[in-house]
């Protein structure tokens, strides 16, 4: 019978199937943080168990962790004691545990692939929703709640019905100064943020294929806004390549047999969707959000749509652009900001320090933008010295700071005042999501550079133009 | 872990009708802090429910005491967002034992129902009608029949069934959880394992 990629990951995963319930899942890899793990730890020492394949496990201090200062005590009692609980729970359970200052620490989605702990084929959780991040390899990889976080950890298993299929395909070729960012909000856009709920996403078609591994990592992070609790690209040599020889990926023999079945993970060609969607590539331009949640967001030379042109209820509608303090039919171009993000899990890699680098290059950080630039892990923290991304950043009149998920969710001091506008690279603009009252504009690495550098929403294709003129 | 068994509940409802109502709104990040399962009820929907110097907002339903009950009514898209079982556990904490909506995003129903909270999925038309009920009169009460799968608004008798597995079913009527089960295959689990590299 022909299959889906999902299916071909899904079925051979299975350990027993429930009548009329979930199916066992046997998962490949577990990925552990401090936020979301101290109850399920605390639950296997109640049953007085232990973690039953710690090397599938992997640890590291992340959401709650400062980004300035690592070398220091953490300041935040609430914090430090979060920290120490983790570090105390992976060395009473042999787990490897990636803590603040260790060179493989970073944000969870970001150290997985990096460190080859992310590979095609597998299965891969972690208490955290942008787990989706790793379906980028063509792995099933979603996010769990604790309870669930304590069932992997006690019998490497989860229970969990099978989601509906639907496959994404954005065909043709992207337009100037479109990055995956733009192509992912784009179709959160179209869909709602509970377009995709109850189903688990495959992006195909030319625009993921010549797409970059880093781009595809975008892509599947934020598969979870539009309600899917995950996303997958079937793996290719763009993917082969970019594993090869990292630490936690198979060698010699074994990567051998590895790649006869990774080579094996595609939809057949006449495998069933439960639903099939297509864009056009040349429809979409750099976005921004303007609203509360990641649906709500434009073609950055577009206008605020009016509520009575919007899907769902006008009160909700109205509620999120009281919150953001904007009016229907205004323009998004040329709206002040405060702060800008260039960070976390969906936009903290080299390639969106090289993108947010390319424009401000030469240029000045504009006086009334306060920019926190937070890479993603040690490693991308290295690349950008290396290949001398700091100098422009610091010519520029940036700093760059230490690590972690920062003001992707403000658990630490990096929190935006309340009633302030920033443009963020991150994943979420909820009301508070950035701090309590703060006021977020998700977007590309590029239109937030164009933000950092005149002080204004901007669209990054007129800086770009200036630069070809000049 | 284990909590307590879910039957027949018959109670007020308390009314939230927003859409897309979402975690960071349910228990904002800065409140997950704790590495134990205690207080959060305190902090959901943290802001708001009180202002920045913490006096409580007179409007929010949370804080109108004509509204009480076990029952938390939500618009379409509940609990969209992060993956934080602590918005679950914050809506178990404060009292809630169902939370009824329309739709609700996935990882937060399957949270719910790790942790003893019914999640309720009835249609939109109905939802509006419970709506219309509790505006009518806040003190009115629905039963939420488990075994039948059936929610019912009293004062009307209208009713409508709803959808549950039959095994997260019997974990709900049965107080039990995923990791009973999972502990009693670990044979199953432990011959898979051999199976698979790496
Ligand atoms: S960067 Fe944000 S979305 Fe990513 S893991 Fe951290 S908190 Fe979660």
């Amino acid at each position: 019978m022909s299959k889906t990629l999902f299916d071909k990951v899904w079925d051979s995963h299975v350990v027993k199937h429930i009548e009329n319930g979930p199916d066992v899942l046997f998962i490949d890899r577990h990925l552990v943080h401090e936020v979301t793990s101290p109850v399920a730890f605390l639950g296997l020492k109640n049953r007085g168990i232990k973690v039953l394949y710690p090397e599938r496990t992997f640890a590291t201090a992340d959401h709650n962790t400062p980004t300035r200062n690592q070398h220091l005590p953490v300041k935040d009692p609430l914090s430090a004691n979060q920290l120490k609980a983790l570090e105390e729970n992976a060395n009473a359970h042999n787990i490897p545990y990636w803590g603040l200052g260790h060179k493989k620490n970073g944000i969870v989605h970001v150290i997985g692939p990096e460190n080859g702990i992310t590979v095609p084929g597998a299965t891969i959780v972690c208490g955290d929703s942008h787990t989706s991040t790793h379906g980028a390899f063509g792995a099933i990889a979603f996010g769990i709640g604790t309870s669930e976080v304590e069932m992997v950890l006690s019998t490497q298993c989860i229970m969990q019905p099978k989601p509906k299929s639907l496959r994404i395909n954005v065909n043709g070729e992207l337009s100037e100064a479109v990055t995956p960012k733009d192509v992912a909000l784009f179709i959160i856009s179209k869909l709602s943020t509970s377009g995709a709920t109850g189903y688990f996403a495959e992006y195909a078609g030319d625009v993921f294929k010549n797409m970059s591994m880093e781009g595809r990592m975008t892509v599947c992070n934020l598969s979870i806004e539009m309600g899917a609790r995950g996303g997958m690209i079937a793996p290719d040599e763009t993917t082969f390549e970019y594993i090869k020889g990292r630490e936690y990926t198979p060698k010699g023999k074994d990567w051998d047999a590895a790649m006869e079945y990774w080579s094996t993970l595609y939809s057949d060609d006449d495998a069933e969707f439960d639903k099939e969607v297509t864009f056009d590539a040349s429809e979409i331009e750099p976005m921004i959000t303007f609203g509360t949640n990641p649906g709500m967001g434009i073609g950055i030379s577009k206008d605020i749509p009016l509520a009575e042109t919007i899907d769902g209820s006008p009160a909700t509608y109205k509620k999120s652009l009281e919150y953001m303090d904007y009016s229907e039919g205004e323009a998004m171009v040329g709206k002040p900001i405060d702060f800008v993000f260039l960070g976390s899990c969906t936009n903290g890699r080299i390639e969106d320090f090289r993108a947010f680098a390319s424009i401000i290059k030469g240029r000045k950080k504009a006086d009334n933008v306060t920019a926190w630039l937070v890479p993603g892990s040690h490693k991308v923290e290295a690349a950008i010295r290396e290949e001398g991304i700091l100098d422009i950043l610091t010519e520029a009149g940036f700093e760059l700071r230490e690590p972690g998920c920062s003001a992707c969710l403000a658990m630490n001091d990096d929190k935006i005042p309340a009633g302030k506008y920033a443009v963020s690279t991150s994943n979420r603009n909820f009301e508070g999501r950035q701090g309590p009252g703060a006021r977020t504009l998700l977007a590309s690495p590029l239109v937030a550079a164009a933000a950092a550098v005149t002080g204004k929403v901007t669209d990054p294709r007129e800086l770009m133009q200036e630069e070809v003129l000049a | 872990m284990a909590y307590d068994k879910f039957n027949i509940l018959t109670s007020s409802a308390v009314p939230l009708p927003i859409e897309n109502v979402d975690t960071d709104q349910i228990i904002p990040a800065r409140f997950l802090k704790a590495t134990e399962r205690k207080g959060f009820g305190d902090n959901l929907f943290r802001d708001w429910r009180y202002n920045s110097d913490d006096t409580p907002k007179e409007q929010f339903v949370l804080n109108n005491p004509i509204y009480s009950g076990k029952i938390l009514v939500g618009g379409k898209n509940f609990g969209s967002g992060s993956s934080r079982e602590h918005a679950a556990w914050a809506v178990y904490d404060y009292g809630f034992r169902c939370v009824v909506s329309s739709f609700f995003a996935d990882i937060f129903r399957g949270n719910c129902l790790n942790i003893g909270v019914l999640p309720v999925q009835v249609s939109p038309e109905f939802l509006d009608k419970i709506f219309k009920a509790i505006e009518a009169d806040p003190k009115t009460e629905l039963e939420i029949n488990l075994p039948e799968q059936k929610i019912t608004i009293l004062a009307t008798g209208e009713s409508e069934s709803f959808d549950i597995n039959d095994y997260k079913k019997g974990n709900m009527l049965n107080g039990f959880d995923d990791i009973d089960y999972l502990l009693n295959i670990q044979k199953d689990i432990e011959k898979y394992a051999e199976s698979t590299p790496l």
